[in-house]
Order: structure tokens, then sequence, then C-alpha cells
């Protein structure tokens, strides 16, 4: 029963985006590609943010590390 | 309740009209899609001029490919790239008489659009939520059909003159006394066509040295008649009365641009309901302000004669004014009568000197005469001097219908546009691919609709617009609601966000030009 609405519910979906994008408008060959260069487009982002992200954020985070290290050090030093 | 009226007390009546106003999400995604089908546009011409896809619209011949090009402006490329896409909500055959439940034929198209085929089957009983038939005289038996019959046997059905020739029937005369009586005139004259009352007669009033005050949304036949004339014309904004007043003070003041000389005549341009907005001109202040500065009022009623008023008469019954203050009373007989033609009412003298100056009165052929006699049993049925009182009947059943579909459709969510009195009703729809669903969709469950999109609204503001009828019962507008608020849900149409503020009377400054507030 679940699968069922969740199904037509991804439906429904899916129809909501062929309406707003008007590729509900199109004939076959210009929905294959539309979709397919939207697809591609999405799976490039993904992949770029899968390669990339984890590298940026580590970076991030020791910049930020070496920043407030750097500030408790001397911090430290001047109260003593 | 005691309703508080500013404006010097002008409006007997609560006066409440809104535009919601577009949400931000839907224009950005309407632009998206209008976006996508552009780029898709685009690859098609491509295709299309390097001979990689068969070319089937209108284009230049071989020998004339290095001429001025005639296809290449927007509105063509808007044709046959967006509107070709949806073409089958339009222009559908229709078999049977247009009252509130109608045939149509059913057609399908297999090569997306371009060329369409009967398939043989006739649908039967579409619930008819487009047709102007406001008052449901579209019928095909009753009295008004027995007396066009009647008549018809009599005189035949063809004309053969103009009104100045041999095209004068008494049938014409007793038309335009009764028209002149239902208007509260002294005088009237019909005309063929309604289109053409406009657009041939606004010539013969106005000409070079006059202004014209037209306001912003008006209809087709009015520029066309305002630009014919050859007059200045300056546009005012939609029902806004403060754009009227400054744009007459300036002429007072500035007079005609260049050797500042009084203008001879000023003439104000309005209609009783907008159609596609579901407006109302806000007249009892027009009026005033024509008194004020000595203008003349040119008001078409095309739409609300029969529709408005407690007894039928129109805008100027419904804001109980007199109609003497209108000089120039326009409206046609399409609509609410189920008929065909225009007719102009007025004063003896202007309406005299339209019967020897108008254009369609010298070249045009005079009303077929079972359309007049079709005119004249359903002005009488309205005005009660049949001995019945179905018209009165009928104009309270339209009246019930319009507030009743009104209040039902915004408590579902949707955007209406309009006064809350009009039976015109826009629901607004903004992307394209919604419109050809919604065209679509409402055929499928036997309700046939009209939308509307570029040019005859702006690009992002895509409506369908729906007319009410007396001929309308409760169960059939209960179907029609049900099917909407269904479509609704399946196409999400539901953006109202409950925001708007009635337009309710109060005093305007120069500040408040927005009809809702936050």
């Amino acid at each position: 029963m679940d699968i069922k609405s969740m199904k037509s519910y991804l439906y429904w979906l899916y129809c909501q985006f062929e309406l707003i994008t008007c590729s509900y408008l199109m004939e076959p060959w210009e929905k294959v590609l539309f979709y397919t260069f939207n697809i591609s487009m999405l799976v490039m982002v993904l992949y770029t943010a899968y390669i990339f992200i984890p590298v940026h954020l580590s970076t991030a985070f020791q910049f930020f590390l070496h920043l407030f290290g750097n500030q408790h050090e001397n911090t430290v030093s001047i109260v003593k | 309740l005691n309703h508080i009226v500013h404006n010097g007390g002008l409006y007997k009546r609560p006066f409440n009209e809104a535009f919601e106003e577009t949400p931000m999400l839907v224009a950005v995604l309407t632009y998206v899609g209008y976006g996508v089908l552009t780029l898709f546009g685009y690859l098609r011409d491509f295709m299309r001029q390097w001979k990689i896809e068969k070319c089937q619209n209108a284009t230049e011949r071989e020998e004339q490919k290095d001429f001025v090009p005639l296809y290449q402006d927007f509105e063509n490329f808007y044709n046959r790239n967006l509107y070709m896409r949806i073409r089958d909500s339009w222009n559908r055959p229709i078999c049977s008489v247009p009252g509130a439940k109608v045939d149509m034929m059913e057609r399908v198209s297999h090569d997306y659009n371009w060329t369409f085929t009967y398939t043989g089957r006739v649908i039967k009983d579409i619930i008819n939520m487009g047709s102007y038939n406001y008052l449901g005289f579209a019928q095909k038996a009753g009295a008004c059909q027995e007396a066009a019959a009647r008549v018809l046997s009599q005189y035949g059905a063809g004309v053969c003159s103009t009104r100045q020739e041999m095209g004068n029937f008494d049938k014409h005369e007793e038309l335009e006394k009764l028209v002149a009586r239902f208007l509260g005139v002294e005088s009237a004259m019909a005309y063929g066509m309604g289109f053409a009352t406009n657009s041939m007669n606004i010539p013969a009033l106005v000409g070079k040295g006059c202004l014209i005050l037209s306001d912003e949304l008006n209809h087709a036949s009015l520029v066309l008649g305002a630009r014919l004339s050859g007059a200045t014309i300056r546009i005012f904004k939609h029902n806004n009365m403060q754009s009227l007043e400054k744009l007459l003070k300036d002429a007072i003041v500035h007079g005609q641009p260049r050797t500042r000389r009084p203008w001879k005549k000023i003439l104000i341009l309005v209609e009783g309901i907008y159609s596609m907005e579901g407006s109302i001109v806000r007249l009892p202040e027009v009026i005033a302000l024509k008194k004020k500065y000595k203008s003349y009022l040119y008001l078409d009623e095309a739409h609300s004669i029969g529709a408005l008023g407690p007894n039928g008469r129109g805008v100027v019954d419904y804001f109980g004014l007199s109609p003497e203050d209108v000089d120039v009373m326009m409206g046609t007989f399409t609509k609410s009568f189920g008929a065909a033609g225009g007719y102009i009412g007025g004063k003896k003298e202007l309406i005299d000197y339209l019967r020897t100056h108008s254009h369609s009165a010298v070249y045009a052929t005079s009303m077929s005469p079972p359309v007049v006699e079709q005119i004249i049993t359903s002005m009488k049925c309205i005005m009660g001097e049949d001995g019945t009182t179905v018209g009165k009947a009928r104009v309270q059943q339209l009246a019930e219908n319009t507030r009743y579909f009104r209040r039902r459709l915004k408590e579902m969510g949707f955007i209406i546009y309009g006064n809350e009195d009009s039976p015109v009703v826009p629901l607004m729809l903004y992307m394209p691919a919604k419109i050809g669903a919604f065209g679509r969709e409402m055929l499928k469950r036997n309700i046939g609709v009209v939308v509307v999109g570029f040019p005859a609204t702006p690009i992002i503001e895509s409506r369908a617009r729906f007319c009410l009828s007396a001929a309308h019962t409760k169960e059939m507008l209960d179907t029609a609601l049900k099917e909407i608020n269904e479509v609704g849900d399946l196409l999400q149409l539901k953006y109202s966000r409950h925001r708007l503020v009635p337009l309710l009377d109060r005093p305007f400054d120069e500040t408040t030009y927005e009809e809702t507030e936050d």
C-alpha cells in the first residue's frame, strides 16, 4: 500500500516537473534531448561535488583551526 | 452593517475588486518554462532552415528568400514554436447550440497540432463554461426561437442593402425604439457587427485636434476605432482614477502639444466589464471626473449589458446612476441577448448625426431580420414586457451563480481576478504548459473552458476564463467546481496565499497605487 502511494506521489512529482519545464509540450525526441542534457549536467555537478567538497572542507577546516590555534597561543603568551 | 463610503458617497454599494499579485516563485518558474521553450524554438527553426526537418508553416517562396523577411518577428516565432504546441485548445468545432451544455466534434492530431483529423465521434453534453451566454438566451427552443422562425418565414434571411439605401426595415425601427427604452436614452441605433460598431463610429465622433483618453486594457475594437479617427490618444492605468484625473488636468492646462490650443473634444473610452480581467469600471468616479473637467464619456457595455444590475440594464443600472450622464452608450447584442450586432444609444442629435456620418450606417449591410427578432424578444423578456417573470428570474440567477462560483473558487485557493459581481471569472494559470494541460484535462472531464495566453494577456499572466450563465444550474456548477478542484490539485494551480485585501472604498492618496496592502 505504501509503495503504491509512494509511486503515485513520485509520478505526480514527475508530472509537476514536466509542467514547469514545459517538457509536457515537447515531442518525444525533444524530451530525450532535454532529459539527456539535464541528467548529464546533474551527474557532472554531483561528481564534481563528490570529488572536490571533501578536499575543500578539510582545507577550510585546517585554515580556521590554524587561525584560531594561533590566536589562542598569542593570548596565552600575553597573559603570561 | 454600516458600510462607510468615502469619495463623497459616490458608491451606494461596496466595490470589491482584487488582483492578487503573482507569487515570485511562480513568476520565476514561468520565465524558466518560456526560456526552455524559446531555446527549443530556436533549435527547431535551425532545423527547418537547414532542411533537417520538414517545414510546415508559412514561409516565403524560394524566389523571395532575398527579400525583406516576413516571418522573423517575435509574433511569428511565438506562433510556430509555442502556439502550435497547444493549438488544440482553440477553434474547437461545436455542433450544437452553445447553451449551458454543448456537443463537440472530437478531433485528433498525428503531427503535433499541425493538422487535425476528425475521428467522427461527437462528444455530447460538455458543460459550456466559455460561451458569452450570460442570460441563457442561446436556445434552440422557446419564445425567442419561435419568434425568430416566424420572422424568417416572413422576411427571409438576407437584407441585401445598407441602412441608408434599401435595408431599413420596420423591424430595425422597432428594435431601435425598444433599445432606447431599455437603456433609458432618447434614441439608439443598431449595427450588424459589434466590432464594427466601435471601430466605425469612433472616427465619426472624434477627429484630429481631439483627445482620446483610453483605458490601458481596452478592447481591440476601441483601440482600432481610436487609431482610425486620427485623434491624439493617451492611455491611463487600468481603472485608476488618479491616473485619469492627472491626464485630464494636463490636457486642460497644456492643451494641444505644439500650438497649445484647447482640445476640441476630450473623449474618455471605458468598458463596462473588462473581459480579460473581470473588473468593472468605476463609473461613479468617471462620471464625476467627466463633469468636473467637461469631457465626454464613451461607455462600451459589451459584456455588462444584461449581465449587471438588478434589472439587467447594465453597469449604469448596477451603480444606480442616470443614463443621461453617459454621452455615448455602446453595447453589443452578442453576449446577453444571444444574437449578433451592436448598438449605440444617446441623445437624439447624436444618433441622427451618426445615422448620416457613420461608416457602418453608410456602407455596412444592416442586421438580418431573424436576428433582430431574437433581440426584440429577448429584450422584452428581460424587461418583463412579455408578461412573464422569466427575464427577472434569469438576471437574479446569473447574479447568484456569479457570487457562488467566485466564492467557491476563492475558497479552494485559486487566484481569481476581478470584481466580485462580474460574471467573467479569470483563473490564473501563469505557466505555458499548464495552459495546454488545463484545456485538455478539462475536456477529458467533459467541461469546455477557454484558456487565454499571449498576446491577449501579458506573457506571464495566462489564464482560464470562465463565463457564467443563467442557464447553468447549481448541479452543473457543482460538477464543474469539483472537476476544477481535481484539475487544480493535479496541476498545482492553487497559488493563492489569501493575502489579498478586498478593495474597499477608502481615500486614495498619491502614495497608495497598489490594490493590496501588507
